[in-house]
């Protein structure tokens, strides 16, 4: 990998040209610690698309993504600098509850994460935290045939949902994540823990959910970004200052980006010629 | 993919944000959470702050003197406990040795390859077993079983090797020896279960080494497990020393009750925690004040003891 | 040239006792296996003396009459049995609440901070206390200020005992639920409260289980703690501010007394105290295994 040293250039053309974006970030700056993960990032969500983060590995993607629902508040040392604008609101301004955050925003992990529970708490698990009061039955049932799975599950709500294979549990955690029906939906690599039927499965999944929801996907597979997101933003590294910190390089459609890309790094990862 | 209609028209959003209800229950968890910490901790300060109180006024009024006398003596108002700690260091140490011994030997046993793995996990749960047996009916089994069995063995150690201190005086029944021998069973669990972590936690290619260089399984063990497994098997030893130190029933019901300083394992002793056993129910005024002394300098002991055994624990989890 | 060394004998594979290694070796074996047998020794005889000499008074006397006097026959010990009972249950009450709650603490609200870390060491160097000072510490503080012995202060004693216990293993089943589980919770706009409520306790609570009933095993066997804080009586336990009666306490003032009822009775409580002590350690294996 060569990563080379880029001029501090913002490019954010998707930013200025999307109208009210699901999510409009402008992050100047993650820091944990005195560590600069992350700088000049600025990203625009649009509702209803699928946003895929690629980039090589160690290049902030991930905590990029972890920052739109500030789970990254969990790491003590973490600060952001920039702000955050969740359907026009930063969610990084003072006096904004994170857990209030998390509940506008679903989230879907890497490993598979079921609770320890029946199928049918699982799902219901969001509508009970927050306290809905319609039929839950209904909702849960909504959720599992949105994420594909009631035909497979359907006579077995009651049974633990760590007995279901990891492909299973995924789409569980799926239908757990839009049973509440989420602003936005963040997905961190949630196929590289699968295998391939699997995988396309859920990218079939992510799909059809693009036409209720709004997807941020984290994906190191260049031609999963390619058969499913509609809006490629590709993160690169930056050692120029001894550290390795991330950058947005380049955002646009994924057409556009895969194939006629802008920047000369752009063109040289989806060449494959690093990763 | 079909298109699945929401049975609701408009499946409109569910979340809230959390409600006063929800942020206060966080932080009374929160709160809950760091008062049980400073409970635990205020417990072990409120333990020493109470005891040491308790024994002030007999510091003040027998002072370090305390520690040198051998005198029991309400009546008089004479206090010392050289006696009790003369016997509560003895017995330990003697009961460790054996306990160490066999411990390691079991640990050794369970973990080396000597039995198949099904009887080694019956082994192993009854020498917990073992552990789970409360205090006071390994006392009983003293009393009725162990003295018994001790006092032919004594008389012939005492008439054929009586000149060596341990022998020095005839057997009396409740004395040191029978004491020690049920000591060291009720450490010995302690060192076994610590002593056979440490040996499992000394990676198998350290194990093939040595065979592949020829070693025999006695010279494989004694050369170069026990030598890995070191820390981890002295941190046991120090705990079942700890454990020792703190024992009070058994010893209560075995050990004679008597405050004299003696090698010999078949005289009568006492331990700071008999002394207590047998004198706190009846005192009062200054005894109570001079047994809360004695307290304090078990606590010390004990305490010392346990600091240095959870640090070398300690030492050895980051050690790895 | 080089002249070609002689080509080597064909060495003696055969194990001989002669070989000083091979002989230490052979030695090694039956020295463990004889080391390994003394070492059971006493549980065996143990077991043997509870069941032959407890054995034959068990009866349904042993649960509905008092302790005996001096030179009484007959008598049991039915309300040592309830003694013990009320005086875990009290136990319980005191350290459960408090070491889940420790445990919590330390697994997963704070777990790096010095607090913790402060609170897990005290805790560690608390589980070998000598359990006789937990008896002079609660009589202290507590029989001084309530004027007499009581369930409640014997209660206390095996709480202060518990607790250390019940706190470090509920914290260690609370490390072991998956983080990416608690991330899910955080991930769902749980707040921590709500996420151990709801998540993480829940699939914690068999090793909380475990813990809990490993530390009730001990402290029903625990004697030295009740001596000065419960003390004995000979009567049905009708308040819990009154000296009460325990297996452990009638055990050791029962063997002591020269008159083989008395002996007898306390063979036979033993026998109840181990079976009791027993079935709570095979329910928490129960419990951990159903875990897996």
């Amino acid at each position: 990998m060569n990563a080379l040293v880029k001029p501090r250039l913002v490019i954010a053309p998707a930013l200025e040209r999307v109208a009210r974006p699901a999510i409009a970030a402008r992050i100047e700056a993650i820091h944990y610690g005195t560590f600069l993960a992350v700088r000049d990032t600025r990203l625009a969500i649009e509702r209803n698309r699928i946003t895929g983060l690629i980039g090589p590995s160690g290049c902030g993607k991930s905590t990029v993504l972890r920052s739109l629902n500030r789970m990254n508040d969990l790491v003590a040392s973490f600060r952001l600098q920039g702000q955050v604008e969740l359907l026009g609101q930063d969610i990084y301004a003072g006096g904004v509850d994170p857990v209030a955050v998390r509940r506008h925003v679903g989230m879907v992990f890497q490993q598979p994460n079921p609770f320890s529970m029946s199928i049918f708490d699982n799902v219901a698990f969001g509508l009970r935290l927050n306290r809905y009061r319609g039929d839950y039955k209904q909702r849960v049932e909504f959720a599992l045939r949105r994420a594909g799975l009631w035909e497979e599950v359907k006579d077995k709500l009651k049974s633990n949902a760590l007995a279901l294979s990891g492909g299973q549990q995924q789409r569980l955690c799926i239908a757990r994540a839009i049973a509440i029906e989420p602003a936005v939906l963040l997905m961190d690599e949630p196929c590289s823990a699968l295998d391939p039927v699997a995988t396309r499965v859920i990218e079939a999944l992510m799909l059809d959910l693009k036409r209720d929801y709004t997807v941020v996907i984290v994906t190191h597979n260049m031609q999963q970004a390619m058969r499913v997101a509609d809006t490629t933003a590709f993160f690169s590294v930056d050692i120029s200052s001894g550290g390795r910190t991330g950058f947005l390089c380049e955002a646009g459609p994924t057409e556009q980006i895969f194939h006629a890309p802008r920047r000369e790094l752009t063109r040289r990862y989806v060449a494959g010629e690093f990763s | 993919m079909k298109r699945v209609e929401p049975a609701e028209a408009g499946s409109r959003p569910v979340f809230r944000p959390p409600s006063a209800g929800e942020v206060v229950a966080d932080r009374i968890f929160h709160a809950g959470a760091h008062a049980a910490g400073v409970v635990v901790v205020g417990l072990l300060f409120g333990i020493v702050a109470k005891i040491g109180l308790g024994a002030w006024p007999a510091v003040r009024q027998l002072g370090l003197g305390f520690l040198g006398s051998a005198v029991w003596d309400p009546g008089r108002g004479e206090f010392g406990v050289l006696a009790e700690i003369w016997g509560t260091l003895y017995s330990s140490c003697l009961a460790l040795a054996i306990a160490s011994v066999l411990g390691v030997a079991v640990a050794i046993f369970l973990t080396q390859g000597f039995l198949d793995d099904r009887l080694a996990a019956v082994f192993r749960t009854a020498i917990e077993m073992l552990a789970a047996i409360p205090s006071v009916v390994f006392g009983l089994w003293g009393i009725t079983v162990v003295i018994p069995a001790l006092r032919p063995v004594a008389a012939a150690l005492h008439a054929h090797l009586g000149w060596l201190p341990p022998f020095a005086t005839a057997f009396s029944g409740p004395s040191l020896a029978p004491g020690v021998v049920v000591l060291a069973i009720m450490v010995l669990p302690t060192v076994a279960a610590i002593s056979q972590d440490a040996l499992r936690r000394v990676p198998d290619r350290t194990r093939e080494a040595a065979f592949g260089l020829g070693a025999t399984r006695s010279e494989a063990i004694t050369r170069v497990m026990l030598p890995a497994a070191a820390s981890g098997i002295l941190a046991s030893l120090v705990l079942g020393f700890g454990r020792a130190l703190g024992e009070t029933m058994a010893l209560a019901m075995l050990i004679g009750n008597s405050g004299r300083i003696s090698w010999s394992v078949f005289a009568p002793a006492n331990t700071l925690a008999s002394l207590l056993a047998s004198q706190f129910p009846e005192a009062s005024g200054t005894e109570t004040a001079a047994l809360m002394y004695a307290a304090t300098v078990l606590l010390a002991i004990s305490l010392g003891v346990n600091v240095v055994g959870t640090l070398v624990m300690a030492c050895n989890r980051k050690a790895g | 040239m080089a002249t070609p060394s002689p080509a080597p004998e064909a060495p003696d594979l055969r194990r001989s006792l002669a070989d000083r290694r091979a002989l230490s070796d052979s030695v090694l074996t039956p020295l463990l296996w004889a080391l390994a047998l003394l070492a059971a020794v006493p549980l065996v005889s143990v077991l043997h003396m509870l069941v032959v000499r407890g054995g034959p008074r068990l009866g349904l006397a042993l649960l509905t009459e008092l302790p005996p006097a001096g030179l009484e026959p007959g008598g049991g010990f039915g309300n040592a049995i309830v003694g013990t009972l009320v005086m875990v249950a009290i136990a319980c009450l005191l350290s459960v609440p408090v070491g889940i709650l420790g445990g919590a603490f330390l697994g997963f609200v704070a777990p790096e901070s010095r607090l913790a870390a402060v609170t897990r060491f005290i805790g560690k160097v608390l589980t070998g206390f000598p359990s006789i000072l937990a008896g002079v510490f609660v009589h202290a503080a507590l029989v001084l200020s309530m004027g007499s012995y009581s369930a409640l202060a014997g209660g206390a004693a095996l709480a202060v005992l518990m607790l250390p216990t019940v706190m470090l293993t509920a914290e260690q089943a609370i490390r072991m639920v998956p983080e990416r589980m608690t991330a899910a919770a955080i991930g769902m706009g749980c707040t921590d409260a709500q996420a151990a409520m709801r998540v993480v306790l829940p699939a914690a609570l068999p090793g909380i289980l475990t813990g809990v009933l490993l530390a009730v095993a001990g402290a029903a066997g625990n004697s030295a703690p009740l001596l000065f804080t419960a003390l004995f009586s000979s009567y049905w336990l009708s308040s819990l501010s009154e000296p009460t009666a325990s297996l452990a306490i009638l055990i050791y003032n029962f063997s002591g007394m020269p008159f083989p009822n008395q002996i007898e009775l306390a063979w036979a409580a033993s026998l109840a105290l181990v079976l009791i002590v027993l079935a709570i350690n095979v329910l928490s294996r129960l419990v951990s295994a159903r875990r897996a």
